[in-house]
């Protein structure tokens, strides 16, 4: 059987990773891929007639040129995207990269140039004002990077804003309001003003904003940008748990790898108002799509990106197949002549059951094959990181078996390998 | 003397709307004059002592036990000139004209954020009739509406009203750009904007104005007693007329300290109440829910 080297996208089997305290990566969780929010060949271009702008665009000219000739900018240039029900989308970019235009194309706090955004079926970019202001009011809502409270509110009035400008009854509001700060852990600050709080509470008060109208989409601006380290690792954390009780869909811009890393499900990563390449980390950090995207990753800590079903090698010599209750000699001449150092056990099914070495099977004598099974050698799952890989590899002495959801052995990582890589993150 | 085309044109503008309007500018006058004879009966009928406890109770109220022993020194200090009748006269201008400026001030200095074009004509005429020497505008306003107090007032407000324009446009303009962002991103109307977020943001902004508008109406009832608006300014007015350096002090003294007490009250309803002390929590509390996942 041929390893499957791709990784598959909404992997949910991943045991080991989601040990309490370590911070897994988001893997899209839905259990239906549904498309809620869909962007067409939307573009942005900044100044007065944008036609000659488009049209030189579209003969290739950079967006430099493009200035330089029409004083027109081209902030986002026929992007196209589509994001998943209850997924973290992250919109990654260097600053001026588009980023921060294109989750305002969404709601359109900027009027696209040209292009659709798609939510729920229905095209935003045409709507009328009325009909754009129910959107805003029902199904998005949006954080903010300088957090944007009301200066003259009082924390639940802040909260409760949107809500008032929808016409909700003040109980009501009131009690949706309250209900929304007690999620972001607030519950008893609700009559204090916004300059009364420190930085982060602010951005659960923003945070919370956003929930109380009970958006279909969340757009998150640079969310966390303006916090210190220690309470936007915070943060990055109280919305992974927010999103683990609710699968919430939201679009997050984020100009930091480690946070888009951290909370992304799948990340789309821009440059010069043009998105380059979407996957989920493990995909970009695999296969980037050019040297601007790898150097992205080059600071960051990809271990937990680095699967065993891309570093693992097919088995080749030493496959045993055959009934476990098959007397363990049977095997031994085979196994040394095919010059391998272990034995890999698959039942008649082709379900790995362990490992065999030469010592092993001459030990176990006549008795069955199941009794010559190495107890220490553990095999991990497709999507064992570089980091479980390590630890297993320190206690045994042998290559670690790789399983696929079948149970079948997929390949071994050698622990050689496991090294190397080891070394590389290191010397990055 | 004959006045160059600029002269003759002002001239003929104003005998047109004299002989036009006329019917329009006596009931406009009239309406006004009721309006000023209301306040004046009003604030006249309160007795000496009553304002007394209700003005050093406002500025207890506001700014503290200084300020308020100082109100009522000022007020007794009127009281003993025997000027306390022309004050109260003066007064009700001053609210009357006041009242006016910001009805057509604020609204238009709102316009004027709104709309670049406005704002441009709209600066050029403020200009206009804030460098324009007061005594100018005591002209026009006799042909159109005699003498007396409604033209007095009327003058007032023209002359009064730049301010809070200015400071209206200014306040709302510099509210800032992502607090409009946020609110139309929660599907604000324009009305919502302006009401929820613009004014009230803009809010110093505009009481700032509003205390200019008042010190300019205070300083422009002196003046436009010379058309018979009575009050302080024509106790002044009598003693320039009389070289009677008594009678001058007196009633500049008067205005001096109505002034004060009106310009100290307004300004401390621009900042906000200093009762609410900045106390900024910095170490926040870790919400038991959040715990599980905030520790690593």
């Amino acid at each position: 059987m041929i390893p499957n080297l791709t990784l598959a996208p909404n992997d949910v089997t991943n045991p080991i990773s989601s040990q309490p305290g370590i911070a897994s990566p988001t893997r899209t969780v839905a259990a239906s891929q549904t498309e809620i929010l869909t962007v067409k060949n939307l573009s942005k271009i900044f100044g007065a007639k944008p036609e000659r702008a488009q049209a030189l665009l579209k003969q290739g000219l950079g967006r430099n040129e493009i200035f330089a000739q029409t004083g027109n900018m081209v902030a986002v240039d026929d992007v196209s995207l589509a994001v998943n029900a209850g997924e973290i989308f992250v919109i990654m970019g260097l600053s001026g990269s588009g980023k921060s235009t294109l989750v305002r194309l969404l709601n359109r706090l900027i009027e696209p140039t040209s292009g659709q955004v798609i939510l729920e079926g229905r095209d935003i970019a045409p709507m009328s004002t009325p009909e754009l202001r129910a959107v805003r009011r029902e199904k998005m809502a949006m954080v903010f990077q300088s957090f944007a409270l009301l200066p003259n509110r009082s924390v639940i009035d802040n909260i409760a804003y949107g809500l008032e400008v929808a016409g909700r009854k003040k109980a009501d509001r009131y009690d949706i309001a309250r209900a929304a700060l007690t999620r972001v852990g607030l519950a008893s600050y609700e009559k204090l003003l916004p300059s009364e709080l420190s930085g982060g509470m602010q951005q659960r008060v923003g945070l919370a904003r956003a929930l109380a109208v009970n958006p279909s989409v969340l757009l998150m601006d640079e969310a966390f940008s303006a916090l210190d380290p220690l309470i936007r690792f915070e943060m990055q954390n109280e919305l992974l748990r927010l999103q683990k009780e609710e699968q919430r869909t939201i679009v997050f811009i984020s100009h930091d790898i480690e946070e888009a890393v951290k909370i992304g499900g799948r990340i789309g990563i821009m440059k010069d108002g043009r998105l380059i390449q979407v996957g989920t980390p493990a995909e970009l950090i695999q296969s980037p799509a050019d040297d601007y995207v790898r150097d992205f990753f080059r600071n960051v800590d990809v271990s937990r990106f680095l699967e065993a079903s891309s570093l693992m090698t097919k088995v080749e010599r030493g496959l045993i197949a055959c009934s476990t209750s098959a007397p363990s000699e049977r095997y031994l001449n085979s196994l040394i002549d095919s010059g391998a150092e272990c034995g890999y056990v698959c039942d008649e099914a082709g379900r790995y059951q362990g490992c065999v070495t030469p010592a092993s099977l001459h030990k176990s004598g006549k008795r069955p094959i199941a009794d010559a099974l190495l107890r220490d050698v553990a095999a991990v799952p497709l999507t064992a990181d570089l980091h479980q890989l390590a630890t297993i590899a320190l206690g045994q002495e042998h290559d670690v078996p790789v399983t696929d959801e079948q149970g079948r052995l997929a390949g071994v990582v050698s622990c050689r390998t496991i090294l190397k890589q080891v070394m590389e993150r290191r010397a990055a | 003397m004959n006045s160059s085309i600029f002269g003759k044109f002002a001239d003929d503008a104003v005998n047109f709307l004299f002989s036009h309007f006329r019917g329009g500018f006596d009931a406009f006058s009239a309406a006004l004059g009721a309006v000023i004879k209301l306040l004046e009966d009003g604030l006249g009928a309160v007795p000496f002592i009553a304002m007394l406890v209700i003005l050093m109770g406002l500025a207890l109220w506001r700014r503290g036990v200084v300020f308020a022993v100082f109100v009522g020194a000022a007020l007794y200090v009127i009281n003993y000139m025997g000027l306390w009748a022309q004050t109260v006269s003066t007064l009700a201008l001053v609210v009357a004209a006041t009242f006016f400026s910001l009805v057509i001030g604020v609204p238009l200095g709102i316009w004027g954020a709104r709309n670049r074009r406005v704002e441009v004509v709209l600066r050029s005429l403020l200009d206009f009739m804030q460098t324009m020497p007061a005594f100018v505008y005591l002209i026009p306003a006799v042909i159109l509406f005699g003498l007396g107090r409604v033209p007095a007032v009327i003058a007032t407000i023209v002359f009064a009203m730049p301010p809070v324009v200015r400071l209206t446009t200014l306040g709302i303009r510099q509210v800032r750009e992502e607090l409009l962002e946020a609110g139309r991103s929660f599907g604000s109307t324009d009305a919502q904007l302006l009401w929820k977020i613009q004014l009230p943001n803009a809010l110093p902004s505009i009481m700032a104005g509003v205390n200019q508008t008042i010190m300019m109406a205070l300083s422009m009832v002196v003046v436009a007693s010379m058309i018979g608006a009575g009050g302080l300014g024509e106790y002044v007015l009598s003693g320039i007329q009389r070289l009677d350096i008594g009678i001058g002090f007196e009633g500049g003294l008067g205005v001096v300290l109505l002034a004060i007490i009106l310009d100290r009250l307004t300004e401390s309803f621009g900042v906000k109440s200093k009762k609410s002390k900045k106390k900024v929590i910095s170490t926040p509390a870790k919400p038991a829910a959040a715990g599980s996942t905030a520790q690593t």
